[in-house]
């Protein structure tokens, strides 16, 4: 890609050393003094400057529309367990549970149905079916999640509340299906989540077991393993960091999944062991209290849950990104060995 | 010389192999579950009534969502309108001189903003349109759709125009057109199968969202003629209905189900398939 | 499909622009309660007139909030706005005009009990209060001897939005039982001691018919049209009674005597032999100035309408009409409407 002859063009521009810096083209030629080329780039600038600018107008607005219930409750308010709009007391903890139980219980059924699908697909499956294979799986991320909704409410929920849950609430010794159980309920959202997160999983999966050289694979198989072993030894193992990566950022969209989580959660902020009762979450109360908050006092409050889901999923992300190129770095490495 | 395998090493292996497999059935289980409801519960108003008339009240036979159906495409331009140009030209900067400390906070910030929940947009635009105003209007709500739009089509501007390559751009130099006409006229067009699919999905994307529009374009049970005025949405009709008691009004949540599906699926399709013409074409 | 349903869009916009270019609109929202029947009048009104009122059943507490915020031209409530309320509006000034009544309705669904379990207040108090857990406890079987009730735990279901709905039941609640009274009290939403939260009279509606064992609170509308199984209440006079369009227009018939000028009254527990004790009113909160003259002259048109007109379509769907004496009294309100 680099080369390095000199190119004259009739317009008399000249151009130096040819040789691919970032974005493709040669920096030397930065220097080409037509204006339209510094117009064009100051447009696209500001273009692309629109976007850390939208980030910081949606923070600053959620700050300053939460400050009148900060000033009034302190950084107390995330951990406060309140939320009364008579008594005008809010405080965020309930939601939170909520929001990070229902994230919880989804993850953990999402993480390894999502890495073993990934598995069966890069793995165990024929070289054609696999990219159709995956079309299946994805069609799943397309639905829009008030179907999801939909779904849960109607046949989701009144399953669980008939089937599941009877056994679960049988399984000894345990506070977290004591029951009594709504239908509605923590455990019924978490499931509905873990479905709309699967997709999320299995993608990332699949690119980070792609990436995993054959090689190591192979030798795996050579030394005798069955094909479970050679995935655990070689692909596995060396995949974790990327896997971590695509749980939690399967957990930043579990976390801000709003419209299928405020159908069937049962809408009461609570905070207590039983998962199938019901419960509420950030997102959902945002979505059911905004337009008929009565007062000013309690439209900062739940701003100020939206700024703790932006703050949330910011951090998730930031964590999700580092592991997901620490893995690729990692494959760099062995690759080359 | 073939060593067999201890039967405890052999029978793990299927085991866990089998449970991959089992993995994959049930997430088609839902899957199924959901097309089979929503195919079977929306076809039962899937009428011309359904798409040419404007909600009626109960009793009335002869309702539909056509105003909804409208209001989404309403909705889903104006948020186009300036979602689209602003994602692509930040998309063509990053991929173009995409190489500083800026173009990475851009990049980091436009990840933050697709992973935030649309609700948290959805107060944003609040803020911004809406109290000003003191109107809902459809202005806000795909104002709302727009800014979401916007770091989604960068991000996959980026991607795809990074993968015009290098000998093409060298090419149009060579002749001596400037810097930005060759971005414009030989990159750009290049890519643009790629780009296209990028603000195709990113039109759906926003079409299926619910949440920032609920109190932003809020909701009309008529026909809206005025950006400056609710208007009714696909997706929070189907809520709106689907959370009521009426028998009628739910079998319409599932028509508007089925119709919305149809229309995000046949997009994740078309895209699908121009997407792997693309990689194909390039390599 | 989508190039397909984008020209037909193009095309309806077109016809729609076309048709309602001097068509007149109105925002309006709040309480469920009054939904249906208010959805029924601006359908035919609009069908007579061709104004259009764009009506949003998003709570009680929503319209109230939506309408000091300017977003609205006019609310809906069964909660009278206190003048602490009214006076944070844009005009300042808000009339509370009585549309309708209807009747809270205490719903449920238990397998074996049809229409016509016997609840009194107090009992109602401890079942919300999550006191009395079990369908078959022994409270609620001493008031009906000789019906079946199963062992099927007790599910609350209560409104998770700002209600009128809830402001009226929680009313009843306060006069009724003075525990309630003392720790949850009266408000478009309470703290409430346990159950599951659903938005709207639709949404509680909904759950009751999913969830075996759940009882709500619902408007008498609801509750017809979707064919639930309901309670008959102990009124003040020691009766049970069914509630429905008569037995709330005596329980109104009560409350005229005393009827203040602004009309901001709640009449639960009236007094009467076949009064129902849990109903209200639903008031239109409308400005008393309209700066936009043309809306202001096709709402109160409208009003007007619905003082004649609209009341005697309120029985077929199971709202009480209002009193002629009252009727006459919210007429000459409305006349005092400037625009």
């Amino acid at each position: 890609m680099t080369g390095s002859a000199p190119v004259n063009s009739a317009k008399n521009d000249t151009i130096g050393a040819i040789k691919a810096g970032p974005g493709g083209f040669a920096p030397g030629l930065g220097a080409v003094r037509n204006p339209g080329d510094k117009i064009f780039r100051a447009i696209l600038a500001a273009a692309a400057a629109s976007i850390p600018l939208l980030a910081f107008a949606i923070l600053a607005m959620l700050f300053v529309s939460s400050l009148p219930v900060l000033n009034q409750t302190g950084i107390y308010f995330f951990v406060r367990k309140e939320w009364d709009p008579v008594a005008q007391q809010f405080g965020a903890l309930a939601f939170a549970y909520g929001t990070l139980m229902t994230s919880l219980i989804a993850l953990l059924v999402a993480a390894p149905a999502g890495v073993g699908i990934a598995l069966a697909i890069t793995e165990f499956s024929p070289l054609k079916a696999r990219e159709w294979a995956a079309w299946i799986v994805e069609t799943l991320a397309a639905v829009p999640s008030v179907i999801f909704g939909l779904w849960g409410l109607f046949v989701l929920a009144p399953f669980l509340h008939q089937y599941v849950d009877p056994l679960l609430m049988r399984v000894p010794g345990k506070p977290f299906f004591a029951g009594p159980d709504t239908g509605l309920s923590l455990f019924t959202a978490g499931m509905v989540v873990a479905i709309m997160i699967l997709p999320t999983v299995m993608a990332v999966c699949r690119e980070v077991f792609n990436a995993v050289p054959n090689s190591l694979r192979e030798s795996a198989l050579a030394l005798g393993s069955t094909r479970w072993e050679a995935v655990r030894l070689a692909v596995l193992a060396p995949s974790m960091p990327g896997i971590i990566g695509a749980v939690i950022l399967a957990m930043g969209r579990a976390l801000g999944e709003t419209m299928a989580v405020t159908m069937v959660i049962g809408n009461a902020p609570q905070i207590v062991s039983n998962l199938l009762g019901p419960a509420d979450s950030l997102a959902s109360a945002i979505a059911n209290q905004f337009t008929e908050a009565t007062s000013d006092m309690h439209l900062s409050a739940l701003t100020a849950l939206g700024f703790l889901l932006f703050g949330i999923t910011m951090v998730l992300n930031i964590v999700a990104r580092l592991l997901v190129w620490a893995v690729a770095r990692r494959m760099q490495h062995v690759a080359v060995k | 010389m073939i060593i067999p395998t201890a039967p405890v090493r052999a029978r793990t292996d299927l085991i866990m192999r089998g449970l991959c497999w089992a993995a994959m059935a049930l997430a088609l289980v839902p899957l199924i579950s959901l097309l089979y409801l929503v195919v079977s519960k929306g076809l039962h108003r899937f009428d011309l009534d359904f798409f040419m008339h404007v909600p009626r009240p109960v009793g009335i036979p002869g309702g539909g969502m056509a105003n909804a159906l409208v209001g989404t495409l309403v909705l889903v331009l104006i948020a186009s309108l300036f979602g689209m140009p602003i994602g692509v030209a930040a998309g063509l900067y990053l991929a173009e001189f995409g190489g500083g400390r800026f173009a990475s906070a851009v990049r980091f910030w436009a990840d933050v903003l697709t992973g935030v929940p649309s609700i948290v947009t959805g107060i944003f635009a609040y803020d911004i349109l809406v109290k000003p105003m003191h109107s809902f209007s459809a202005l806000a709500g795909g104002f709302a759709l727009g800014t979401m739009m916007i770091p989604i089509i960068a991000r996959i501007t980026e991607e795809v125009v990074r993968l015009v390559p290098v000998s093409l751009r060298e090419a149009a130099l060579a002749l001596g057109i400037p810097k930005w006409k060759s971005i414009i006229h030989v990159v750009l067009r290049t890519a643009m199968s790629g780009v296209a699919t990028g603000l195709f999905l990113g039109a759906t994307r926003v079409a299926s969202e619910t949440a920032p529009l609920l109190f932003t374009s809020f909701n009309n049970q008529y026909w809206n003629t005025s950006l400056g005025q609710p208007t009714a949405s696909m997706t929070v009709q189907i809520f709106t209905y689907a959370i009521s008691p009426y028998e009628e009004w739910r079998d319409m949540a599932w028509t508007g189900a089925l119709v919305l599906l149809i229309i995000v699926l046949l997009a994740s399709l078309a895209s699908r398939l121009t997407l792997s013409k693309n990689r194909g074409a390039n390599l | 499909m989508n190039k397909f349903l984008r020209n037909a869009g193009v095309a309806a916009m077109a016809l729609g622009v076309a048709a309602s270019a001097s068509a007149l609109s109105l925002n309006g929202a709040g309480s469920t309660f009054i939904y249906p029947l208010a959805s029924k009048w601006f359908y035919e009104y609009n069908q007579n007139t061709g104004v259009e009122i764009n009506y949003q059943s998003i709570g009680s507490g929503a319209g109230i909030k939506q309408l000091q915020a300017g977003t609205v031209d006019f609310g809906a409530s069964d909660a009278f706005m206190s003048s602490e309320q009214i006076s944070q509006t844009p005009g300042g000034n808000v009339l509370n005009l009585p549309a309708t009544m209807g009747a809270v309705v205490i719903a449920y669904n238990v397998p074996g009990v049809d229409t016509g379990l016997h609840l009194d207040g107090k009992t109602l108090a401890m079942i919300f209060m999550g006191d009395i857990t079990n369908w078959n406890a022994p409270e609620i079987a001493a008031m009906n001897p000789g019906m079946s009730l199963p062992n099927l735990a007790i599910t609350i279901v209560h409104r998770a939005d700002g209600s009128g709905t809830t402001n009226i039941f929680t009313n009843y609640l306060t006069k009724v039982s003075t525990e309630w009274a003392g720790t949850v009290g009266t408000a478009t939403a309470v703290k409430w001691p346990t159950g599951v939260g659903a938005k709207g009279n639709e949404a509680v509606a909904g759950v009751v018919r999913q969830v075996s064992g759940a009882v709500g609170y619902v408007e008498l509308a609801y509750v017809i049209q979707n064919k639930m199984t309901y309670a008959f209440m102990k009124n003040r006079s020691g009766h049970f009674v069914e509630p429905s369009i008569d037995s709330v227009s005596k329980a109104a018939d009560g409350a005229l005597a005393t009827m203040p000028d602004d009309f901001r009254v709640y009449f639960t527990n009236a007094k009467g032999a076949e009064s129902y004790p849990i109903c209200g009113f639903t008031w239109f909160l409308v400005p008393s100035h309209f700066s936009d003259p043309a809306k202001g002259k096709a709402f109160v048109d409208f009003l007007n309408w619905s003082m004649d007109q609209g009341q005697k379509e309120a029985p077929s769907l199971n709202y009480a009409p209002l009193p002629d004496s009252l009727v006459s009294k919210i007429k000459d309100k409305i006349a005092t409407i400037t625009y």
